[in-house]
């Protein structure tokens, strides 16, 4: 099925979209070690907003629903969001159907910044430590791949992917090396962190990834249709009066940084960023207007009900999510491999 | 008043450890209002790169180029697409663009960051995809055509972007007879300033007001089809021999190649 290029077909699309997300995030905070049937999970959230539910549920039901549960599926749906929005626009604007947003050395550079402070300095922080300390060394990198891959003050897409590839290696290199000789209790919950997980989800850091999520779909929007004409190749992009160093250095800036807030705060979660974009594409082609915000709520709807498996799969562990994710992801690609 | 203006033009392509060695030199070509002008010449003459450096791709290192009044290199990129249309050689996709959305592309230096696609910017996708015969396949995606349909969608694009002057390279290369001379007809009604590259001499003749023929980078010929078309150019430039005389049906010169037996 492919939604045609009628905007009706497409407004109905995103609607049902969005109410699927809805419906699962309320479904996903049923799900866990304690049971909470649905019904009064539909009343502990009704009551937290205001509307007034029937049903009985004790305090710590609604404990568990609202102060533990829902920050961990909202979080979880903007990451899934995020992740895609950021594959989308990567793939376009390096023309490279492969490329995800761990692709610019984001992940290994915040895993650097995590293991550092986790190994040397402690939580100097507090529980914000971690979060920054992976925020700042993504951003580093992001600034390291964009300076390696530079030269006579212009940066090519090729050069680029080379350059991100190159940096994660070295910079993976340092973190499995301060990992190996560090303190093993520390390194146990960096490792722990790298495999990516929502278990740090509170309401009160809930708000900075909403936000970015929110400004990077409107930047990139923004962006469309210089995203198109690059996607056709550095010519068209000029001849339609884009530049495309100037374009590729905006697209690179958001997509790092967005990334970068969401890997400090959810570990790095692979595939959902490379496989989602492929599936919005089928559903609505590649024209990229059209194409993020359908990518941003797939992402959500499939990374909140990933969650919902690595929480119960071997339950009452939770399983990290970035070890479902791939996964589910490799067994994607080799089912698209072998249709 | 369009009009393309290119004098004492010299450039290099940027290559490192090499010193630039100078591809195009000295090279001064105008299109006038409405003026239908052709670029011929052998492969790696420097057609492309000559075309690049008068769409603002390629910076020139000497000489200017100028639309109207204004030196194009210091506009930005945005006020030549408003004016410039171009139709590319190559157009890559590699994730499944449909029709429309490659024309309406078109559309994209006339719009603000902010504005949505309007009425009025699907009506000219319509006329456009209509005006080369291709309003049927509108949804279809753009990698599924035929060489020649790929090369009529990119003319409906630089339609679309209602330029004022038109830079075709090789437009009819991968044409079938009707759809050359059906698309050349339809340039020349158009009433824009078109500047065009060639490797058919005769749809050039046929079609153009003036050529213009280069070769090694320099140009070493220009003027009206007659007055350029000869057979000491053709042998001086393309090494071959060429007989040449008047079309039966019209004023402009008619070349027949001289095959060996
Ligand atoms: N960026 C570049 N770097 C190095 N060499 C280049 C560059 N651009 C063009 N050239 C060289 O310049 C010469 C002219 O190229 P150009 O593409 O302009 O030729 P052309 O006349 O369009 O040829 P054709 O008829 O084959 O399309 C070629 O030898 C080409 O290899
Ligand atoms: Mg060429």
């Amino acid at each position: 099925m492919r939604v045609g290029h009628s905007t009706a077909a497409y407004r109905w699309l995103i609607v049902l979209l969005s109410v699927v997300l809805l419906l699962s995030c309320l479904i996903a905070l049923a799900f866990g070690p304690a049971s909470v049937p649905l019904a009064k999970v539909a009343g502990i959230v009704g009551q937290q907003l205001g509307i007034d539910m029937p049903g009985e549920w004790s305090q710590s039901q609604a404990h568990i629903v609202w102060l533990i549960r829902a920050p961990r599926v909202l979080l979880g749906a903007l990451v899934g969001a995020g992740l895609a929005l950021v594959g989308s626009a990567l793939q376009a604007v390096t023309r490279n159907p492969l490329a995800d947003p761990h692709l610019l050395g984001v992940s290994s550079g915040a895993a650097l910044g995590a293991v550092l402070v986790m190994l040397y300095l402690g939580e100097f922080i507090g529980v914000f430590s971690l979060p920054l300390a992976a925020f700042m060394g993504a951003a580093a990198s992001m600034l390291l791949v964009i300076g390696v891959a530079r030269r006579n003050g212009r940066m090519e897409t090729d050069r680029l992917l080379l350059a991100g590839v190159a940096v994660s290696f070295v910079l993976m290199a340092v973190v499995n090396l301060l990992l190996y000789t560090g303190d093993q209790h520390a390194a146990a919950s960096v490792v722990f962190w790298m495999l990516g997980g929502l278990g740090a989800a509170r309401w009160h850091v809930i708000w900075l990834p909403a936000l970015c999520v929110v400004l990077g779909l409107v930047t990139l929007q923004m962006l469309g249709r210089g995203l198109n004409a690059l996607m056709s190749g550095e010519q068209t992009a000029l001849s339609l009066g884009f530049n495309g160093r100037r374009l590729r250095l905006q697209v690179f800036t958001c997509t790092s940084l967005l990334t970068g807030v969401l890997v400090s705060l959810s570990g790095a979660i692979g595939f959902v960023g490379l496989m989602v974009p492929h599936m919005a594409r089928a559903l609505v082609g590649a024209e990229n207007r059209r194409l993020m915000p359908v990518s941003a709520l797939l992402g959500a709807i499939f990374l909140v009900w990933v969650d919902v498996a690595a929480r119960t799969l071997i339950a009452p562990q939770d399983l990290p999510i970035g070890i479902a994710t791939a996964a589910l992801g490799g067994l994607f690609f080799i089912a698209l491999l072998k249709r | 008043m369009t009009q393309l203006h290119i004098e004492a033009l010299a450039w290099a392509p940027q290559e490192r450890g090499r010193a630039p060695r100078p591809l195009l030199q000295g090279v001064d070509l105008h299109v006038g209002p409405g003026e239908f002008v052709g670029l011929i010449g052998p492969n790696g003459s420097g057609k492309t790169s000559l075309l690049r450096c008068a769409y603002r791709a390629n910076p020139p290192d000497q000489g200017r180029v100028s639309l109207g009044a204004d030196d194009i290199w210091l506009r930005s990129a945005r006020w030549c697409a408003q004016r410039i249309a171009v139709v590319l050689q190559e157009f890559p996709d590699e994730f499944g663009l449909s029709v429309a959305e490659v024309v309406a592309m078109g559309r994209a230096p006339h719009k603000g960051l902010f504005d949505g696609d309007s009425a009025e910017d699907a009506r000219h996708v319509v006329q456009a995809l209509a005006q080369v015969g291709l309003a049927e396949q509108r949804e279809r995606a753009f990698a599924s055509l035929s060489g020649g349909e790929k090369q009529r969608v990119l003319l409906a694009r630089a339609l679309v972007q209602a330029p004022q002057l038109l830079m075709l390279d090789e437009p009819t290369n991968h044409l079938d007879p009707r759809y050359q001379l059906e698309l050349l007809q339809h340039l020349r009604s158009l009433g824009l300033s078109i500047l065009a590259s060639f490797h058919d001499l005769n749809l050039a003749a046929a079609f153009c007001d003036r050529l213009y023929v280069i070769d090694g980078g320099r140009l070493v010929a220009s003027g009206t089809p007659q007055a350029v078309l000869t057979p000491g150019l053709l042998r001086q430039v393309f090494g071959v021999e060429a007989l040449v005389d008047r079309h039966p049906l019209h004023t402009y010169p008619r070349i027949t190649w001289i095959t060996r037996p």
